[in-house]
């Protein structure tokens, strides 16, 4: 008799739901390949993150309540974010730091929330992945995702098990991209000259991919890239890590004409 | 000084395009974050030292009023003078009568941020008395009128070329033909020139960097060794210091030292670290003649107990502001008051109001690198998350981000709905970036077009193509 799958909830997040599914389904494919059982919950939008870090308490706990019931009852609850993985994993307990019932069940919600890079190596103990890609990529580690979750080595030992992919270290790497979720809306002008400069530290390491795990910087540094005619293919790491690159374009990439 | 800080994003504007401050800040942003990572490397048990450090704070912090009167006792029983000042303009009224008093004509300063905080030196200056800086940061923008730029290096917004010629517009009398365009003959030229200043100096003030209840003595960390015959030489040493400088003995500040000067420079400790107690006693070859240290409270006791206690343990060390992404981008002035970057953010509402300094809690990408390398590991993103909390509550943030706030929570909390909307939404953009792959200018989004794409959505929402998937998987 097999083992009992591992029963994981997807929360797909709310940019890549919208700009960019193929991410999703790349994190369906790495969690059924490694022996996971994966649902995806209807009743999700997003993690509540634009209204808490706007002050907006209120509509923050609404929403954060919503994913809490949306998640209840799965092994574990995996995020193709670092962004809205920290959300879900640390600043939901400040969000219900003085409501004790909430409170227990966002500490519930928390231990099983996990990034998906490091689910797959710290969780899973996946330690190689089957896909090929052919390329230089360079890597931006997401601040969230590091500083929150400890998120560094987990996607470089994956990614040194690609086929056909060598890594060039960004020496910026650690450096916000400028991004910052509002804050490139409120200050777009520092926000663009932030994500220039690090746009030209890719283009220095002469990688002709860049990878990273959040759709929110990948989407400013790909912006960014295209607007400066750089010809640096911008991807999810998953979408590599899944061995799917084949199927969608690269990250605000020209697509093959329809039809 | 005035805050400006309500026109950050005009400053920001200005910043961005100032070539000289863009080159300063270059040079900068790799300089101070390599030489700390250095330092602490060759430190294991920085991590440790880190919570010890914190530990003592939030001890003073607890006992905030039994150490502000020990420390007073122990002042005054060593013959010097503590004066407890609520506001800036009773702090600066204090000053000025030690100086009347003493009919002091010039008084030497040491770096202190509190005078800065207080803006002593304008308020001397319109009351007869001439301030000289003898930190070489602030004594160069003491000549610019400028006021400092960063915690620790108050003139690092300039090239060496800009000092120069300020120097060369102010030193008048010496040969015009001079070289002046190295650091140290810039050093010497400012030496030469302060030398005379600190030798006619009726007063010396200096800032603490900590005051110790245990012996009544203040510590400054200098690199120039400026602050010591600021106090040794004069007839009263004024040292200027805010309530949560207070630790309790002298070897909890040996412990603070030892991630002071590595979390600020890079160095494993300051080249002078100077303890002042007391004036000069009857056996004292040197040192005051008398002794008094100013508490500036200004707002910072109706912190404890709030959500920004946490911030009251800051050191002042520049860590923050030094690894900060934004502040690298705009550089100090741009925050519009006397304390910079994510430090800044925190404290400057504090001080000024929230109305005014609205703009600086906001201005983050709460990316955490501060709080990753704050030695007293305060959590400097949640606390500007506080201030944009309160700033919500009190309606303060523009009524049209808001209102779109408002809009898109109604959506994302109710899931059919939004799902609806956004299989809308991505079918549309995709569409229309077509192509392409991308837009180069989007209604709603110009501030990101301006300078970068907007890359288009794949086409469908995730949520639906999986939809499809279940409803295809069943049916085969």
């Amino acid at each position: 008799m097999p083992p009992v799958p591992i029963r994981v909830g997807l929360f797909v997040t709310c940019l890549v739901d919208l700009f960019r599914p193929s991410v999703g389904f790349a994190a369906v494919k790495l969690l059924e390949d490694a022996g996971c059982s994966v649902e995806v919950p209807a009743a999700q939008t997003c993690c509540g993150q634009p209204a808490y870090n706007s002050g907006d308490k209120a509509d923050a706990k609404t929403i954060a309540r919503q994913v809490i019931d949306a998640f209840d009852g799965f092994d574990y609850v995996v995020v193709p974010s670092g962004s809205c993985g920290g959300m879900i994993k640390q600043h939901y307990l400040e969000l219900f730091a003085d409501e004790p019932a909430s409170y227990l069940r966002a500490q519930h919600l928390a231990k099983r929330t996990y990034e998906l890079v490091s689910f797959l190596a710290d969780v899973l103990k996946l330690e190689r992945v089957e896909a090929r890609y052919d390329g230089i990529a360079t890597y931006h580690d997401s601040c969230s995702g590091l500083r929150e979750l400890g998120v560094k080595q987990q996607p470089r030992k994956l990614l040194a098990s690609v086929a056909g992919l060598s890594l060039r270290e960004l020496p910026s790497a650690e450096i916000c991209c400028g991004f910052g979720g509002t804050f490139c809306i409120k200050y777009p002008a520092i926000s663009d000259r932030m994500v220039a400069d690090k746009a030209a530290d890719i283009v220095a390491t002469g990688a002709d991919t860049l990878l990273a795990g959040d759709m929110g910087c990948l989407l400013n540094m790909a912006g960014k890239l295209t607007r400066l005619g750089k010809a640096v293919r911008v991807r999810h790491v998953a979408e590599v890590l899944a061995g799917m690159a084949g199927e969608t374009p690269p990250i605000g990439a020209a697509r093959p004409e329809r039809g | 000084m005035q805050p400006t800080s309500h026109a950050f994003k005009e400053n920001a504007r200005a910043a961005l395009g100032n070539a000289n401050l863009q080159k300063a800040l270059t040079l900068m942003r790799s300089g101070f974050p390599e030489r700390r990572a250095a330092a602490i490397a060759r430190l294991p048990e920085f991590e440790a030292l880190r919570e010890e450090a914190k530990a003592i704070k939030n001890h003073v912090l607890e006992h905030l009023d039994f150490y502000l009167e020990t420390f007073e006792q122990q002042v005054t029983a060593r013959g010097g003078q503590v004066h407890w000042c609520r506001t800036p303009q009773e702090a600066r009224e204090t000053v000025l009568a030690i100086c009347r008093r003493l009919d002091a004509k010039t008084v030497t300063k040491g770096k202190t941020m509190i005078a800065e905080e207080i803006a002593l030196n304008d308020y001397l200056e319109e009351n007869g008395v001439t301030p000289v800086e003898t930190d070489l940061g602030e004594y160069i923008i003491q000549i610019r009128k400028e006021y400092p730029s960063h915690v620790i290096a108050p003139a690092i917004h300039l090239v060496k070329e800009q000092v120069a010629a300020s120097f060369r517009a102010t030193h008048t009398d010496l040969d015009p033909n001079r070289v002046l365009e190295e650091a140290p003959t810039l050093v010497a030229e400012a030496r030469a020139v302060l030398r005379q200043k600190f030798l006619a100096a009726d007063v010396g003030i200096t800032g603490a960097n900590f005051c110790i209840a245990e012996t009544g003595s203040t510590i400054i960390v200098t690199n120039e060794g400026n602050g010591d015959l600021t106090q040794t030489l004069t007839k009263a040493h004024i040292v200027l210091a805010s309530l949560e400088k207070l630790v309790p003995t002298l070897e909890d500040v040996s412990t603070i030292l030892r991630v002071l000067a590595r979390s600020a420079t890079g160095q494993e400790f300051s080249t002078y670290t100077t303890v002042s107690t007391g004036p000069r006693r009857p056996e004292d070859t040197d040192g005051p003649g008398e002794f008094h240290v100013v508490f500036l409270d200004n707002g910072r006791s109706a912190m404890l107990g709030t959500e920004f206690q946490d911030m009251l343990r800051c050191i002042r060390c520049g860590a923050c502001m030094n690894h900060c992404p934004v502040y690298a981008t705009v550089g100090g002035h741009a925050y519009g008051w006397v304390y910079p970057g994510p430090m800044g953010a925190v404290l400057t509402p504090t001080l000024v109001g929230i109305g005014e300094a609205g703009h600086l809690p906001n201005a983050s990408t709460f990316c955490g690198r501060c709080e990753s390398v704050c030695p007293m590991k305060i959590p400097l993103p949640k606390m500007m998350r506080h201030w944009r909390e309160r700033e919500f509550e009190k309606q303060l943030s523009p009524a049209a981000y808001r209102y779109g706030l408002k809009l898109w929570a109604f959506f994302a909390s109710h899931p059919p709905l939004y799902q609806a909307a956004t299989a809308l939404v991505t079918r549309l953009l995709g569409w229309v970036g077509g192509s392409r792959g991308r837009f180069r200018s989007l209604p709603l989004a110009q501030g990101w077009t301006q300078g970068r794409d907007m890359p288009a959505p794949e086409g469908r929402s995730f949520m639906s193509l999986w939809a499809e998937r279940r409803k295809n998987g069943d049916a085969a």
